[in-house]
């Protein structure tokens, strides 16, 4: 099982009272605000879980797996996820049973 | 942007919710993803990304003071994997 909007709603309808339109409004406009700012650029600091960053990432040769063709990787801007300290301390914790 | 900063934005972009209210839900939302991956459990939001746990295994590590090695267990490690629309967005590609 896999974490969800939908779940994030229903915690927000369950622990804070939010109705059902507001919770799923409210989860919705966290995600679209993140991208909004990482579309203008802008890196995004959520402290106690992690930063989403940008990094420019320069043309690189590339080849289509299928055909082995070589085809250049076009240079691009990528979003990258460092976990902070808290995050790490967290998950580092777990001890693994999948 | 900053959490208190995301807080904000969000408060102006919804007209229920005082930002007292935003803040909370804000909170939750990300202790709720924090929890996830504590326990080991896999976060999916379409068009935004994923988030699951790279193990990494155990190794001989070095103390840099002293130079001794130490025998360093193998851990977990939050990994976001960006979904398209987000890639896409911030590559300056949407349509």
């Amino acid at each position: 099982m896999a974490l969800t909007k939908a779940d994030m709603a229903e915690r927000l309808f369950d622990d804070l009272g939010l109705n059902k339109r507001e919770a799923k409004e409210m989860v919705e406009l966290f995600f679209e605000q993140v991208r909004h700012s990482l579309e203008e650029g802008a890196q995004v600091k959520l402290s106690g879980f992690g930063n989403f960053d940008l990094r420019e990432k320069k043309q690189r040769p590339g080849r289509n797996p299928k055909t082995g063709e070589e085809i250049p990787i076009s240079a691009r801007r990528v979003v990258t996820f460092r976990p902070g300290q808290k995050l790490k301390a967290r998950v580092e914790a777990y001890a693994g049973s999948e | 942007m900053t959490k208190s900063e995301l807080i904000e934005v969000i408060t102006k972009n919804q007209h229920h919710l005082r930002q007292a209210d935003v803040e909370e839900a804000v909170k939750c939302i990300i202790e709720q993803m924090s929890e996830a991956l504590a326990s080991g459990e896999r976060i999916e939001i379409r068009g935004f990304g994923s988030f699951s746990l790279h193990y990494r295994p155990p190794r001989q590590g070095r103390n840099p003071k002293t130079g001794e090695t130490v025998a360093l267990a193998g851990k977990y490690v939050p990994h976001f994997k960006p979904g398209k629309e987000l890639r896409e967005r911030v590559n300056g590609q949407d349509d």
